[in-house]
This record gives structure tokens, C-alpha cells and sequence, in this order.
């Protein structure tokens, strides 16, 4: 199946990335004429029609949370677009910011109107100059044509300062009040004390593009694509040992092991030629073995049977000729290193797994870094220090299977 | 709203107050959580997670400390999974710290049945003393990063914001800012973050001296009552006195005027006032 161009533009539009006229011709400017029109309660109905699905990780049904933001007592409002991008292997924030930034945009202006709120937030990764400046330019557009303002709503980038957890969401929200980036303790939830205490709503890149794409048509067109579970496409970032790594979008549903094999997609495995493992949903991710992969499609369900998950979209391909330990130890170093270091499971917990992973403790203590990985799933505040140990999970399950086998 | 809520706590159904915690609540019905960071008169940091329950539903643990007891909530004190993450946190900051100190430490060490040795032989916070003033030493080698000396330091009573959380994941540390030595920085000395230490790692300049020395006994060291005379606010003052020597000055967590917490004068004055009787 060829690639699907609805979040990302397709190759005949010429305009300007910024540009008004680039507005028009993606429809954007009809979903806001569109959502103009609308109550929030009708906005925030279409938006649970469409079922939408969080893109920035977690899945969390979109819809909800803007029911939940809308039914929040408060005067003041907020929208934030969760631009932090920093997952390993993650990198279509950024494609869909270079090459089409007002989607993006347009969605947090529909999310702001929805929820009443009168200032929102792009919260950017601090790397991400070139992008920040696109979004500065679409800012300005819309500025410009009328939709972002002081009397509708006003828009502020905030660039974060190079660190994976300020893209939690609660680490988010100290960062744009000019704390420490600490993920707080939940609940209490965004939708009802975010920023400064006030009713928040925070989405990622991905998920604003979608609901710009959603009032651009209806309902009916958004769920040509996808699953009835999962409507609507997903783009995912082509990394590691694939002879053309990038950012594709394909439906909900697609099947994993032609990500890999479509030539107008990652076009077979490079190095050895022969996949060996991949690793699906960045370093909070799990392994997948390529029986796994064969098997499974781009949905919730079918991956939940192997315990894992799409995440941001982060898929890193592996031949076989990767020790995978080696590649586990790298994202153990990466967890030790971003950990905020607020809680003990997380902020101990990461080091001595990297210590584990480092003396070659992994097929020897399997018992206590299994304890070491539930207390950390367990117990930390975070997602950081909860998923933490997943990847290495997978490859400890895995090495448990073979030895069963064997031994039979 | 409804200002009552019931729960269940390890099969046991309690009524409490619509705001009051799990934590609280444990308490009430006789199934105490441990705790190492939570603090009666602090805002609950839940930094330590030693305080942890399964909440029926929830696809984590929770911190008791700082979640607050709902309608019709099914909690566990005493499940595999709570007593797996308190004997793993025991053991983690064992493997970091020195914890002669921390007695809060060491009991959540024997009840959880932790093993010193099972997490140790990596990074430690082993590091120099820090003596650079003449009323409290630093020595964070002992510290847990519970957030109490913070809080007390900020908004929850001096309001000096001296010292705060600098670095990240392991490096994460109490700092004066920059690195300062604390004579170079915002700090006034009320020791206020010595008083809410749990383990030690902020020390009264004296104490550690004779601990240093061999001199600190505890069971010889007996405590005065007294009022602070410095102004009239009305300060208890508790002195520790060993040896006809005072040796440290505290103020009861539960005193309504000070809930713990004192000025430079009340509580580092006293060797003043010794000079002056000689
Ligand atoms: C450690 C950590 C890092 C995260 N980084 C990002 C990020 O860079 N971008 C993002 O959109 N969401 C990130 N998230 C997820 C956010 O917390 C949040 O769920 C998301 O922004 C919500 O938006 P969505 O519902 O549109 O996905 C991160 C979560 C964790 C635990
Ligand atoms: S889990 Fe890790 S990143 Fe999250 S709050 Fe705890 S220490 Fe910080
Ligand atoms: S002595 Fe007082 S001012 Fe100084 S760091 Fe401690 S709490 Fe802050
Ligand atoms: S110095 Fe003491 S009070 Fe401060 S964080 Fe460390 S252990 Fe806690």
C-alpha cells in the first residue's frame, strides 16, 4: 500500500509553509471559519466523534480531555502544544512542523477556543531552532489574518532547555512557570490544575495537526482511515538499520512488517540485510522480535498482546547482528541521564540498571532486577521512572523464553 | 460536596474527613505507611515513595502521603507489590548513603527486610564534608534527597529560598546555588533545615564536632525547657545539654508559635549566652 499524505502535505502543494495562502489550500482556514461557528460543546462532540487519540505517547482518547478541560471550574484557561519532542528515535514533531506549521497551529487555536482559554503555550524543544522559527512565522500569519490575538486567543513559544522530561507534561507546566522541569504528582490532572493552578489543556504536535485536519472536513472523512478503534493515520519515524530511514504516515491498521519491506517506505533492512529486532516507541519502548512483527499491525490491540505499544511512533530497526544488550545499555545510560531525580526508584533506579547492564549482570541477577524494575514500574511519580525498565523487560522475557526452551 | 468519605483500608472500612490522606487515614485505622520525606508541618514532597499503597484501579502504586482518600477507594498496605517497592527503596538509598543517622531510614530497613548489600558496589554519594560556617555542616554523602530542608527553607517557613534541588537523575543534589559555600550565599543560619533533616546530613556545627570526637551520648544529654529572650515573639526553646554544656537548641514540631522552626538567634545564640555566664 502506498504512503498516505493527510497530516503531511501532499508533494503537488507548492505554497509557502507559513504562508496564508498555504492556510487556504490545506483547508486550514476552513476549520477555523468552521469551528468559529461552533459552541464548545459542539467542538469538543466532534472531536469525541473522531475519536482522536493522543499522539504524543500515552493514547489518551483526545475528546476526554477536552470534555474534562471544559468541565473544569475556573475563570482562567489554558492550551499548551507539547513541542518538546525529545523521545530516542523521535522525529516527526519536527517533519510536521518544517513542512506544515500551521496545522499544528490551527489545531491549538480550535483547542484554545473549545476550552475558553485566552493564552496558549508552545512549548519547544530547546534544539529545534529552525522549527522554532517556523512556528514563530505561523504564528505571525495567523496574527495577521485574525485568528490569534489579544481578543481571540494570544499565542507565546517557550523553548525548553535540553531536557527529556521537561516533554512530561507536568515537568512542562513547572517549566513554562519558571521552575525546576520536576513532573508533579497526579492527581490532580492538568485538565483541572495546570498552569498556575488554572485548567490546562496540553497536546502534542501530532494530535493538534489531527484536529485541524478533523474541522478542515467532518467526522465521516477523518475515519476513512484507520481503525474503528484508532481512526485516522499515525506517523512513524524509520530509524537504525533501514535502507531509507525517515517519517512516514500510514493508517491505523497497516501492517508492521511492510513498514519495513514497501519500497516507497523503509525499503528492506540494511547492514546484514536480516531484521533482528525492532524497537517500537522509543527508549520507553519494547523489543519486538520479528515473528512479533510479522504478526502484528499499527493498533493498540495488536500490539498489546506483546505487552507493547506505539508510543510516539519511534520505530528503530536492528539486523541481526546487534547485541541487543549493547543496545539496552544505551538507553539505560539515556534514562540515568535524563531522570529529573526527584524520586528514589527512578533516580537510583536508572543508575544501577545502567551499573547492571555495565558489569554484564543481566543473565546473572535476572531475580533482582526484576524487583528492581516492578519497584521502579511501581512506584516512581513519573512515566520516565515507569517505563524505564520496559525495554529491558522485554529482552529479559525473551531470554527466559529460550531458556525454556532449550531446556525442553 | 460532601465533607465525609468512606474507604477501605486492608478490608477494614473507615469514615474520614472529605481532604484527609491515605497516609492519614492508614494512621486511623492502625496499619501505619512508613514515610521518609513527608514531614507534619511540610507540604508532602512524595520524593521518597516509601509510602506507597495499592489503590484498587490504579495501574500504579500511590503515594499515601499526598493522595487524598476518596469515596468508596479499596487501598492495601501490606500487598507483594507495596512491600516489593518499600523494601527496593530501603535498599537503594542503603546503597548510596550513610545512614547511622537516619533512624527513619534504618527502621523502614528492618521492617521491610531490606538487604544492604543487594543493590550496593556502584555510585554512592560518598563526598566531602562540606564545613564551611560556623553553625551547621553539610554532609550530603548522608543525604536522601527528601526535599524537607527545601521546603523548610522556602515556603513552608523561613521563606529564604537559600537552597534548593540542582543537577539531575544521580547528580541530583542540595545546593546553595552555583556550588556557593553557604557564608556566600542567601542562607541566614536559622537552621531551620537542620532542624527537618532526617538523616543527618545537616548537622549542628557542635554536634558533629563531638560526634566527631567520641563525645555525643545521647542517653547523657538531657533537655530544658525555656523561652527564647530574644524578642517577645515567644518561643520555646528546647536545650539540649550534655556535659552542663548546651549542645544543641531545637523547638517542638507541635509548639503553636514556632511548629519547629526558630531564627538564628534562638537557635545558634546559645553559645553566646554561655560565653556571657563564664
Ligand atoms: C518522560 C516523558 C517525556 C515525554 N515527552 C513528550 C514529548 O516530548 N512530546 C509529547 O507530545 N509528549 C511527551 N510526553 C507525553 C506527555 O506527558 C503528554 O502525555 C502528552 O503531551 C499529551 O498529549 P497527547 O494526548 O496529545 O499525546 C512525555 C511523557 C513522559 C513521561
Ligand atoms: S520517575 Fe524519574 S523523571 Fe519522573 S519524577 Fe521520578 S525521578 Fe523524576
Ligand atoms: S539555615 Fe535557614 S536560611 Fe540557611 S539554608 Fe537552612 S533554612 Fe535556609
Ligand atoms: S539534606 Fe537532609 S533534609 Fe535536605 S534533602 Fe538531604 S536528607 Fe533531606
Amino acid at each position: 500500500m502506498p504512503e498516505i499524505r493527510r497530516l503531511l502535505p501532499t508533494l503537488d502543494i507548492a505554497s509557502a509553509p507559513t504562508s496564508l495562502e498555504r492556510l487556504r489550500e490545506r483547508g486550514f482556514e476552513r476549520a477555523l471559519q468552521r469551528s468559529a461557528a461552533m459552541t464548545s460543546q459542539a467542538i469538543v462532540a466532534e472531536v469525541q466523534a473522531s475519536g482522536i487519540k493522543g499522539r504524543g505517547g500515552a493514547a489518551f482518547p483526545t475528546g476526554a480531555k477536552w470534555a474534562a478541560v471544559l468541565a473544569a471550574s475556573g475563570e482562567v484557561r489554558y492550551a499548551v502544544m507539547n513541542a518538546d519532542e525529545s523521545e530516542l528515535g523521535t522525529f516527526k514533531d519536527r517533519a510536521l512542523l518544517e513542512q506544515d506549521p500551521l496545522g499544528a497551529m490551527v489545531g491549538l487555536v480550535i483547542a484554545a477556543r473549545a476550552v475558553g482559554a485566552k493564552r496558549a503555550y508552545c512549548y519547544v524543544r530547546g534544539e529545534y531552532r529552525e522549527v522554532e522559527a517556523q512556528m514563530g512565522a505561523a504564528i505571525q500569519t495567523l496574527r495577521q489574518a485574525g485568528w490569534v490575538g489579544a481578543d481571540t486567543v494570544d499565542i507565546e513559544i517557550r523553548r525548553g532547555a535540553g531536557a527529556y522530561i521537561a516533554g512530561e507534561e507536568t515537568a512542562l507546566l513547572n517549566s513554562i512557570e519558571g521552575k525546576r522541569a520536576e513532573p508533579r504528582v497526579k492527581p490532580p490532572f492538568p485538565t483541572t490544575q495546570g498552569l498556575w493552578r488554572s485548567p490546562t489543556l496540553i497536546q502534542n504536535v501530532e494530535t493538534l495537526a489531527n484536529v485541524a485536519l478533523l474541522f478542515a472536513h467532518d467526522v465521516d472523512w477523518f475515519r476513512t482511515y484507520g481503525t474503528p478503534d484508532t481512526p485516522g493515520t499515525k506517523l512513524i519515524g524509520l530509524s537504525g538499520h533501514i535502507e531509507h530511514p525517515g517519517v512516514y504516515e500510514v493508517p491505523f491498521g497497516y501492517p508492521l512488517m511492510q513498514l519495513i519491506t514497501e519500497t516507497e517506505m523503509g525499503h528492506g533492512v540494511s547492514g546484514s540485510g536480516h531484521l533482528g529486532a525492532v524497537l517500537l516507541g522509543g527508549a520507553a519502548g519494547t523489543f519486538l522480535a520479528p515473528d512479533e512483527i510479522r504478526d502484528s499491525v499499527l493498533d493498540y490491540g495488536s500490539l498489546a498482546k506483546y505487552g507493547a505499544s506505539i508510543g510516539s511512533g519511534a520505530f528503530m530497526v536492528f539486523d541481526d547482528t546487534v547485541d541487543l544488550t549493547w543496545v539496552l545499555t544505551k538507553l539505560a545510560r539515556f534514562f540515568a541521564d535524563e531522570s529529573c531525580g526527584q524520586c528514589v526508584p527512578c533516580r537510583v533506579g536508572t543508575r544501577r540498571i545502567l551499573e547492571f547492564l555495565q558489569r554484564g549482570e543481566l543473565e546473572r541477577r535476572p531475580e533482582d532486577l526484576r524487583d528492581l524494575a516492578q519497584a521502579m514500574k511501581d512506584a516512581s511519580i513519573c512515566g520516565l521512572g515507569q517505563t524505564a525498565p520496559v525495554a529491558l523487560l522485554s529482552i529479559l522475557d525473551r531470554l527466559e523464553r529460550r531458556t525454556n526452551e532449550t531446556r525442553r | 460536596m460532601k465533607n465525609k468519605v468512606t474507604l477501605t483500608i486492608d478490608g477494614e472500612t473507615v469514615t474520614v474527613p472529605a481532604g484527609t490522606t491515605l497516609r492519614a487515614a492508614c494512621d486511623l485505622v492502625g496499619h501505619p505507611v512508613p514515610t521518609l520525606c513527608w514531614h507534619e508541618n511540610l507540604t508532602a514532597a512524595n520524593a521518597c515513595r516509601a509510602c506507597v499503597v495499592e489503590l484498587k484501579g490504579s495501574r500504579t502504586l500511590v503515594a499515601s502521603c499526598s493522595r487524598e482518600a476518596e469515596e468508596g477507594m479499596d487501598v492495601r498496605t501490606n500487598s507483594e507489590r507495596v512491600l516489593n517497592s518499600r523494601k527496593v527503596v530501603a535498599e537503594l538509598l542503603l546503597s548510596t548513603s550513610k545512614s547511622e543517622l537516619a533512624p527513619d531510614l534504618l527502621s523502614l530497613a528492618q521492617t521491610a527486610a531490606a538487604d544492604p548489600d543487594r543493590f550496593s558496589g556502584g555510585a554512592t554519594w560518598e563526598q566531602p564534608v562540606l564545613d564551611d560556617n560556623n553553625l551547621y555542616v553539610r554532609d550530603l554523602s548522608r543525604c536522601i534527597l527528601c526535599y524537607r530542608c527545601v521546603e523548610a527553607c522556602g515556603d513552608d517557613a523561613q521563606n529564604t529560598f537559600a537552597i534548593s534541588v540542582a543537577g539531575r537523575g544521580f547528580e541530583a543534589h542540595i545546593d546553595a546555588g552555583f556550588g556557593r559555600a553557604l557564608p556566600e550565599s542567601d542562607c541566614v543560619y536559622c537552621g531551620n533545615c537542620v532542624a527537618v533533616c532526617p538523616t543527618g546530613a545537616l548537622i549542628g556545627k557542635t554536634e558533629w564536632t563531638l560526634r566527631q570526637e567520641g563525645q555525643w551520648v545521647d542517653d547523657n544529654i538531657t533537655v530544658t525547657e525555656t523561652v527564647c529572650s530574644y524578642c517577645g515573639v515567644g518561643c520555646q526553646l528546647n536545650l539540649h545539654v550534655l556535659d552542663n554544656r548546651i549542645v544543641k537548641v531545637t523547638s517542638p514540631m507541635d509548639h503553636p508559635v514556632t511548629h519547629g522552626m526558630l531564627c538564628v538567634k534562638g537557635r545558634y545564640g546559645y553559645e553566646f549566652v554561655q560565653i556571657e555566664d563564664k
